[in-house]
C-alpha cells in the first residue's frame, strides 16, 4: 500500500515540478511549486519524519511561497515581461545546481554512519521523534552542534542585512 | 491496521466534523444576537423561537442564490479559493484532545483523532497554509479591491504568525513536549498555563484575533476602503464558504486557546470525580467543561468585535512587529532565566 502511495506522490511531485517550469503564467507556476512542496512533505511523512514534514510545510509553503506569491501578484508580471536569458546565465544556473546536488549527495552519504553510531539506534527508540532530533542537533561531541549554531548565525546575518537594505534612505553616520 | 481502530477513528472524525459545523453555524446566530445585545436591540427573532432557526434560513438563502462568476481568466482558482479556506479551517481539529478517554464497549476510546508528536507545529503549519485560500481567491477575482484585501490579509497573517510562534515557545519550554495531549494532561489540578504564562497568553490571544481576521484586525474586510474585501466578487455558497471558514477558524482558535492555556478538558476535582463516579461521567463532564471554555472564548471574540473599533493598517503592523515580537522574545528570556534559577 505504501508503495502505491509513493508512486502517486512521486507522480504528483514530478508533474507539478515540470509544470512549474513550463507554465507561462508566473502565478500558476508558483501555485504548482506549492503543490510540489506539499507532495515532498508527503514523501517525508512516508519516511515517518513528521517533524521534517511539518517544518517543511511551515517554512516553504507557509512562508517562502506566500511571500513569493505576494511579490508576483504585486508586480503584476505578464508573460511578455519575461526576458530572454543569455547562454552564460543558463550555464551558471546549471553549474550551481550541480554543486548543490553534489553537497546534498555528500551530506546524505556522510550522515548514514552517524545515524548508526548513536545509542538511540541500538535502543530501538523512534529516532524521528523531536526528542532524539533535538539531542542530536544540540550534541557537541557526535552531534551537529557546530553546524547548527553556524546556521543560526547565518540566519541572523541575513536578517540584519535585510533590515539594513530596507532602511537605505537614512544616512548611516559612522 | 486494526479495522476497529479505523471504524472508531472514522466515527470520531465524523462527529468532530459535525460539531465544528454546528458550532460555526450557531456562531453566526450568536454573533448577531450578541451584537444586538451590546447595541441594545433584539436581533434576529423571526425564524423559529427566538431566532433559533436563523442559521438554517441563512444557509438555505445562500444555497438558493445565483452563482455568479466574474469575468476572470482564472475560473478554476476562483472556485478553489473558498474550498481551500474551508478545508484548512477544518483540518486543525484533527490533533485536538477533546477529552481524556471514554470506556465504551469494553475498550478505552481516546478522545482525539490522532496524537502526533508534533501537534503544535501541525497547527501552525495548517494556519500558515490558510492564507492561500484568501490570496488565491482574492487574486482570481480579477478585481483590484479584492487583490488589495488579499494582500492585506496575507501580510497581516504572516506578521502575526511570527509573534504567535514566539509566544508559544516559552510555553513549550515549560512543558517539554509538543503533543497537545501531554500539554492537556500536564495541566491537571488547576496547573493551568495561563497562571504561569500570562504574557504569553495575551500575545497568543491578540495574534489569534489577527489570524482569524476578526475585529480589531479585520482590515481585509474594511468596507469603507475595500468594498467587501477579498470576497467582493463571490456570491452564493462560495461566499458562504468564506464566511463559514471564518467562524470555523474562530471555533478552532478558541479551542486551541482553551487547550494550551486554560487546561483543556481539566476542571477542579477531576481526579475526585474519576475515583468516585467512574471514568465515563468524569470525562463527559470534562468534554462539557472544554466546550464551556470554548464558548466563552467565542463570546470573547464577539464581545471585542462589537466593542473595539478597527485599527489603522500602520498601527496593526507596528503592534505586530514592534510590540508583540519583542515582548514575546522578552517573555522567552524571562521564562528561561526563571526555569534555570528554579532547577
Amino acid at each position: 500500500m505504501l508503495t502505491t502511495v509513493f508512486y502517486i506522490l512521486s507522480a504528483i511531485t514530478l508533474a507539478s515540478a515540470f509544470l512549474t517550469i513550463f507554465t507561462k503564467n508566473p502565478i500558476h507556476s508558483a501555485i504548482y511549486l506549492v503543490i510540489c512542496f506539499f507532495s515532498i512533505a508527503g514523501h517525508y511523512l512516508l519516511f515517518n519524519a513528521q517533524f521534517l514534514a511539518v517544518v517543511h510545510i511551515i517554512v516553504y509553503s507557509g512562508a517562502i511561497m506566500i511571500l513569493l506569491l505576494f511579490t508576483i501578484m504585486l508586480m503584476n508580471l505578464n508573460k511578455e515581461d519575461e526576458k530572454h536569458k543569455s547562454g552564460l546565465t543558463i550555464l551558471a544556473a546549471v553549474a550551481s545546481f550541480c554543486l548543490v546536488a553534489y553537497v546534498l549527495l555528500a551530506a546524505f552519504i556522510k550522515s548514514m554512519p552517524i545515524l548508526e553510531k548513536g545509542d538511540y539506534y541500538v535502543s530501538g527508540e523512534d529516532y524521528q521523534s523531536i526528542k532524539v532530533l533535538g539531542q542530536v542537533l544540540l550534541d557537541e561531541k557526535n552531534g551537529f552542534m557546530i553546524p547548527f549554531e553556524f546556521a543560526s548565525v547565518l540566519l541572523l546575518v541575513s536578517m540584519i542585512g535585510a533590515v539594513l537594505l530596507s532602511k537605505k534612505e537614512e544616512k548611516i553616520s559612522l | 491496521m486494526d479495522s476497529t481502530i479505523i471504524i472508531e477513528k472514522g466515527v470520531f472524525i465524523v462527529i468532530i466534523f459535525a460539531i465544528t459545523m454546528l458550532m460555526a453555524m450557531y456562531s453566526t446566530l450568536a454573533e448577531r444576537k450578541i451584537a444586538a445585545w451590546l447595541q441594545d436591540r433584539i436581533g434576529p427573532n423571526r425564524a423559529g423561537k427566538g431566532g433559533i432557526l436563523q442559521p438554517l434560513a441563512d444557509g438555505l438563502k445562500l444555497f438558493s442564490k445565483e452563482e455568479f462568476l466574474p469575468d476572470t481568466p482564472n475560473k478554476f482558482l476562483f472556485v478553489v479559493g473558498p474550498a481551500i479556506s474551508m478545508s484548512v479551517a477544518l483540518m486543525t481539529s484533527a490533533v485536538i484532545p477533546w477529552g481524556d478517554k471514554l470506556h465504551l464497549f469494553g475498550r478505552d476510546i481516546v478522545l482525539q483523532a490522532t496524537d502526533i508528536d508534533v501537534a503544535i507545529l501541525y497547527v501552525f503549519g495548517v494556519l500558515s497554509v490558510g492564507v492561500y485560500g484568501i490570496m488565491i481567491g482574492g487574486w482570481a477575482s480579477n478585481n483590484k479591491f479584492s487583490l488589495m484585501s488579499a494582500m492585506r490579509a496575507a501580510s497581516q497573517m504572516i506578521s502575526y504568525e511570527i509573534a504567535m510562534g514566539l509566544s508559544i515557545i516559552a510555553l513549550l519550554m515549560m512543558e517539554g513536549t509538543l503533543s497537545l495531549r501531554e500539554i492537556s494532561a500536564n495541566q491537571s489540578g488547576m496547573h493551568w498555563n495561563v497562571f504561569y504564562q500570562p504574557i504569553g497568553f495575551i500575545i497568543f490571544l491578540v495574534c489569534s484575533f489577527a489570524e482569524t481576521n476578526r475585529t480589531p484586525f479585520d482590515l481585509a474586510e474594511c468596507e469603507a476602503e475595500l468594498i467587501g474585501g477579498y470576497h467582493t466578487e463571490y456570491s452564493s455558497m462560495r461566499m458562504g464558504f468564506y464566511l463559514f471558514a471564518e467562524y470555523a477558524s474562530m471555533f478552532i482558535s478558541s479551542t486551541i486557546l482553551s487547550v494550551l492555556y486554560f487546561g483543556g478538558y481539566n476542571y477542579p476535582g477531576m481526579e475526585w470525580a474519576t475515583q468516585n463516579w467512574g471514568v465515563n461521567p468524569a470525562n463527559i463532564i470534562g468534554i462539557v467543561v472544554l466546550f464551556i471554555k470554548i464558548c466563552f472564548f467565542i463570546f470573547f471574540f464577539m464581545w471585542v468585535r462589537w466593542t473595539i473599533p478597527r485599527f489603522r493598517y500602520d498601527q496593526l503592523m507596528r503592534l505586530g512587529w514592534k510590540i508583540l515580537i519583542p515582548l514575546a522574545i522578552a517573555n522567552i528570556l524571562v521564562t528561561a532565566v526563571v526555569m534555570l534559577l528554579l532547577q
